[in-house]
Parts: structure tokens; C-alpha cells; sequence
């Protein structure tokens, strides 16, 4: 049977059946709009509705026009949130891009050792973010963690009790907990560079770090603007993790736009605030994304198409 | 290449078959010093701490103060694990069994419905702009909607139960499980479809009996990424539920923790019981639990 080269997205019209099949498929499509409309899209435009009200989480919702926006972008409390989260952004982005890098491009040989190490290096995948987060609470607890039991001064410290470490320990946990999944997606990148480059590159007598760099990288261009589109927006979000290591302390060290938007919201009651802070998030995760859209020139969802 | 009879040789082969494979040529013969430390840092960050985790989990807690944290326990103990099982994981062990295939089998199911008419429909304006809509749902934070998703539950008398969780996390699992989907759907020939219709199959047999047998690698990558997510989700569980009898395991884990917190040994027993049943799972199906963690972005 010989078949026809698979078209991509945009010639998907040329293909489709004749008679206008549209009308008769669409209810397909219902019951997966109905709930993502009724529990993604409705929350959508309702947190900007919310913005604008105030609510106890209880009682009753009373519209109070720009208050809480005006309590929200008075407050000191949201630019040291945003340039936490901020810092959480750029140091992990900075952290695990090299990382993920190396690692990627390592594990990506077909040596049998190294299917061992990979064995190993993504058990953190597979762990909830609050028992990574139990996990280091108690491996650095001052008193009872592991320093403390190994006696070694220097890793007997107040860990989550100064600014400064509790920060350094929250990006430390978080590169610990996504390197091997931004490994494994450079490892499938890797994968997929013709060998014949590294063939030709090898005849002219380039060396490995040369072929790094001049052949991995640039192919991996594409895989690395998805890894960094998804650290950046995931570690916008990055909820579980800090609320459970830290709470946001000491003081408001750690305190990201998600656990400010938690504590406002669960913890103090005041939903309309919150939800100033939803907002805030959702503007600043879609502008983030563009960028690095951008900056990659080509649409992230057709990625998959090509590359397959 | 040659064809290699040898065994010896063809597995030298294989060896070889990834990038550095001309390394046999002789130039990249050195070994790969940066490569090499860097595998063996990674490997003490990330194995130090489960090791420290599993072997803590079998100590009493009046011998983890005595004992080198490094060391095994001279004497194993069950008792933290029975204080755990006390404790009522088994219950929070069923709470998460029902939310993630309560929500990961309507998930699935609706989302290949979807992406199936996604794909064999073009001309729909209707299905064009539902994908669009699923398309722009990838780029929203979940977490940033989820004031509102607290009062819908509210509203709709769900709070503090666990249909509470399953619905929001059907929602949030369509998008990216419509995109990967569609994306194999699209991979399907033609010519099998057409011969389907002209066989007189409908539509709804045609998703059942030619799609989804075809796609099925796809599906199960799916499957595994939404119940991974969903199995480890936290959040939700935090907002949407109150009485302990509702908790799902991560959030069991942390107010185990919390009550707990002196008793390190019986935390990280909490820890390691509630990881088993997924290691369980990576041991079984590696590669494709792999697959489901990078579905959609690992192609």
C-alpha cells in the first residue's frame, strides 16, 4: 500500500472527507468543552469578575468596584512577591538549563551504563511535590536532619530559618525535583540530531567539546525554547513545593505570587485581593509566554509536527 | 553498514549506535572527564537523599538520634510503617485510587473524542475554535483559577468531597491531552478512513475501532501523564476538601507531617509508603511511564 506523505496542519482541509462531515462530528468535541469551559474557562473570566468584589469566602460576594486592586497594588507586599518570584524565575531557569543540558546530552549516549544511571537520576520525577519538600524539611532540619546526625559543622545550619539559605534551599529542591524532567526532553533531542553531523564533523577533526557546541546546541534550539517555556511558566506557578518547604519564610523570604495569592485568599480571607493577584499571574504567565515564543520564532504547538 | 553476524560484535554495535558512535574510529577516544564528574554528582544529589530517606524509614526513632544517619539500622523496625498504616493511609490510599481513575478515564475518553473530531473535521468553524480554545488553555496557569473553581464547587454543594477534585482535574487534564492526541490521530492515514466510511462504519465505530487501536500508544502516554499529575496533586485537595476523611495522599502526607514532626522516622515511613505504588509502576513500565512524564513535548 503506498501511502501519501501525512500532511501537516494546514493542508488537514485538502484531506477531509467531501459532504461537510463537520456538523455531524462535532458532538464529539461537547463533552470535553463543557468541562473545560465550565472549570477552566468560567474561573477564567470569573477571577477577573472576583477582582473586583469582596468576599470573605464565605458569606456573601458585594461588588466594591477597584478596592481591592487598589489595597493589592498598594501594598509593598506584591512587588517583594514579584520580584521573588522573579529570582525563582531566573536563578532555577539559570540552574537547570546547563544542567538539563549536560545531563540531556549525556544520557542521550546508548551506552548501557549510562540506561542505569537513567534509571536512577528520574526516580525525583515521580515523587509528589509535597513529599520532596517533607523530604528536604527533614533532611535539613537543623536538629534532627542529616547534618546534624553526621556531625559535620558546616551542613548544620538553619536552613530554612535565614532568608538567604531558605532561598538558596527552595531552588536547590526545585532544580532537584525538574532537572531529570528537562534531562529527558534533551535527551530526546539529542536523539534526534542526524549522526551523520557528528560523522562529518569528526572527518574534519573537530573535537567534543567543539562538536557541543557547534552541532548539539544549535540543533537543540527548539527543544531549548520548550524547556525554558515550561520552566518559566511552571515555575510561576510553583505552589506545592515552596508552601510545603517553607510556607513562604522565613518572614517572606520565599514568598512567590502563589503562596501571596494562598495566604491572601485561604488564609486571610480576603478573595477579592486574591484574586487581584490571580490576575496578576495569569497576565504575567501569558506575557512571559509569548516572549519566549517569540524569541523562538516559531508557534511551540507545531514543534511536534515537524520534529516527529 | 555492514551486517554483523557476531554477537559480540553486534552489541558492540548497539553500543555505539547513539551519537559518539564513530568514537571506534579512534579520534574521541579520551574519556569524557566532564561528562563522567557531572554524572557521579548527580548521581550522589539525587541517590543520597532516597537512600537517607529509605534507610531512616526502618530505624526507631530513639536509635536515629544514636546511629550514623548513613548507616543501616542495626535493628529494623516496622513500627513507623504501622503507625503510618495507623494512621489512616490506607483510606487516603483509596481517596487517590478513586480521584485519578475518576478523573483520568472521563479525561481520556472525552478529550480522544475531541481530538478525534478535531482532526477528521476541517471545515467546522465550531471544532476549529473549540481546538483554538484548547490550544489557549495550555497557556493558563491553574493554579491562578482556582478562586473561582472553590466558589463553583461551593455552588454546586461539592465541597469537602471527592467529586470535588475529580471534576476541576478532568477539566484541567483536556488541553495538552487533546493536543497530543490529535497530533496522533493526525499521523492515521487517510486511506483507512476513507475505506471505513465506504465500508459503511460510522463515525463513533470508526473512533472505536480504527482510531483508538492505532493511537494506543499515545493513549496510554496520556493516561500516565494525567494520572501522574493527578495522583501527586496538591492544591486542590488543600482548597476543596476540609474533613480528614477526604484527604488525598499528598495532602495526608503533609498533615502527617505536621502532627509529626519531632518523629522523623515515621515522616519519611509516610514518605516512602506513599511513593512505593509508583515506583512500583516505574519498575513495571519504565519507558512508558517516561513517555506519559514528557507527553507533548517530548517528540
Amino acid at each position: 500500500m503506498t501511502v501519501p506523505p501525512i500532511p501537516a496542519r494546514g493542508s488537514a482541509s485538502v484531506a477531509a472527507t467531501p459532504g461537510g462531515q463537520g456538523r455531524g462530528l462535532s458532538w464529539l468535541a461537547v463533552p470535553a468543552l463543557l468541562f473545560f469551559v465550565a472549570f477552566a474557562v468560567i474561573p477564567l473570566f470569573g477571577v477577573f469578575a472576583l477582582s473586583f468584589t469582596t468576599w470573605d469566602g464565605l458569606g456573601e460576594i458585594r461588588l466594591s468596584g477597584l478596592d481591592s486592586w487598589k489595597a493589592v497594588l498598594s501594598d509593598p507586599g506584591l512587588p517583594h512577591a514579584l520580584w521573588v518570584t522573579f529570582l525563582v524565575i531566573a536563578l532555577s531557569w539559570a540552574v537547570q538549563t546547563p544542567a538539563s543540558l549536560l545531563l540531556g546530552t549525556f544520557l542521550a549516549g546508548f551506552q548501557r551504563y549510562r540506561a542505569v544511571l537513567a534509571v536512577l537520576y528520574f526516580i525525583p520525577l515521580l515523587l509528589s511535590s509535597a513529599a520532596i519538600a517533607i523530604t528536604f524539611k527533614a533532611l535539613l532540619d537543623p536538629n534532627f536532619g542529616l547534618g546534624a546526625g553526621l556531625g559535620i559543622p558546616i551542613l548544620v545550619q538553619d536552613w530554612l530559618g535565614r532568608p538567604v539559605l531558605a532561598f538558596g534551599v527552595v531552588i536547590f529542591v526545585v532544580s532537584w525535583q525538574f532537572i531529570p524532567f528537562h534531562s529527558l526532553l534533551y535527551q530526546g533531542g539529542v536523539r534526534q540530531i542526524p549522526r551523520s553531523m557528528y560523522e562529518a564533523a569528526e572527518l574534519d577533526g573537530a573535537g567534543r567539546i567543539r562538536m557541543f557546541f557547534s552541532i548539539t546546541l544549535p540543533q537543540l534550539k527548539y527543544t531549548i525554547i520548550t524547556s525554558s517555556t515550561l520552566m518559566v511558566v511552571g515555575s510561576l506557578v510553583f505552589f506545592d513545593l515552596i508552601f510545603v518547604l517553607t510556607a513562604g519564610g522565613p518572614g517572606d523570604a520565599t514568598r512567590v505570587l502563589a503562596v501571596e495569592m494562598y495566604k491572601r485568599g485561604f488564609m486571610a480571607n480576603l478573595m477579592g485581593p486574591a484574586s487581584a493577584i490571580a490576575v496578576i499571574l495569569v497576565l504575567v504567565g501569558l506575557a512571559l509566554a509569548l516572549l519566549l515564543r517569540r524569541l523562538g520564532g516559531r508557534d511551540q504547538t507545531h514543534s511536534q509536527l515537524e520534529g516527529a | 553498514m555492514a551486517t554483523i553476524t557476531a554477537k559480540d560484535s553486534s552489541r558492540a554495535a548497539a553500543k555505539h549506535a547513539g551519537r559518539r558512535r564513530p568514537r571506534g574510529k579512534g579520534v574521541n577516544r579520551r574519556p569524557n572527564w566532564v561528562a563522567g564528574t557531572m554524572s557521579v554528582v548527580w548521581l550522589v544529589i539525587v541517590v543520597v537523599p532516597i537512600y537517607w530517606i529509605v534507610i531512616t524509614s526502618f530505624k526507631s526513632q530513639s536509635n536515629y538520634y544514636a546511629e550514623n544517619p548513613l548507616v543501616p539500622p542495626a535493628e529494623p523496625t516496622m513500627a513507623n510503617y504501622q503507625l503510618v498504616i495507623e494512621s489512616d493511609f490506607i483510606r487516603y490510599f483509596f481517596n487517590s485510587v478513586v480521584v485519578t481513575i475518576g478523573a483520568v478515564v472521563p479525561a481520556v475518553t472525552v478529550s480522544f473524542m475531541a481530538a478525534y473530531a478535531i482532526v477528521r473535521s476541517s471545515r467546522g468553524r465550531f471544532l476549529r475554535s473549540t481546538n483554538s480554545l484548547f490550544l489557549m488553555g495550555l497557556a493558563i496557569p491553574t493554579q491562578a483559577t482556582i478562586i473561582p473553581v472553590y466558589l463553583i464547587i461551593i455552588k454546586l454543594s461539592l465541597y469537602d468531597s471527592l467529586l470535588a477534585l475529580i471534576l476541576p482535574s478532568i477539566a484541567f487534564a483536556i488541553p495538552l491531552s487533546v493536543l497530543v492526541l490529535s497530533n496522533f490521530i493526525r499521523d492515521v492515514p487517510k486511506e483507512l478512513f476513507e475505506s471505513m466510511r465506504l465500508d459503511g462504519a460510522s463515525e463513533w465505530g470508526t473512533l472505536w475501532h480504527l482510531a483508538l487501536p492505532l493511537t494506543r500508544p499515545a493513549v496510554v502516554t496520556v493516561t500516565i501523564y494525567n494520572a501522574l499529575t493527578i495522583w501527586n496533586g496538591f492544591l486542590l485537595p488543600l482548597i476543596l476538601t476540609q474533613s480528614p476523611e477526604q484527604r488525598t495522599l499528598p495532602l495526608a502526607l503533609w498533615s502527617f507531617q505536621g502532627q509529626y514532626s519531632i518523629n522523623v522516622p515515621a515522616v519519611l515511613a509516610s514518605v516512602v509508603l506513599t511513593a512505593v505504588p509508583i515506583l512500583v509502576l516505574y519498575v513495571v513500565g519504565r519507558r512508558q511511564l517516561l513517555a506519559g512524564l514528557t507527553a507533548g513535548f517530548g517528540k
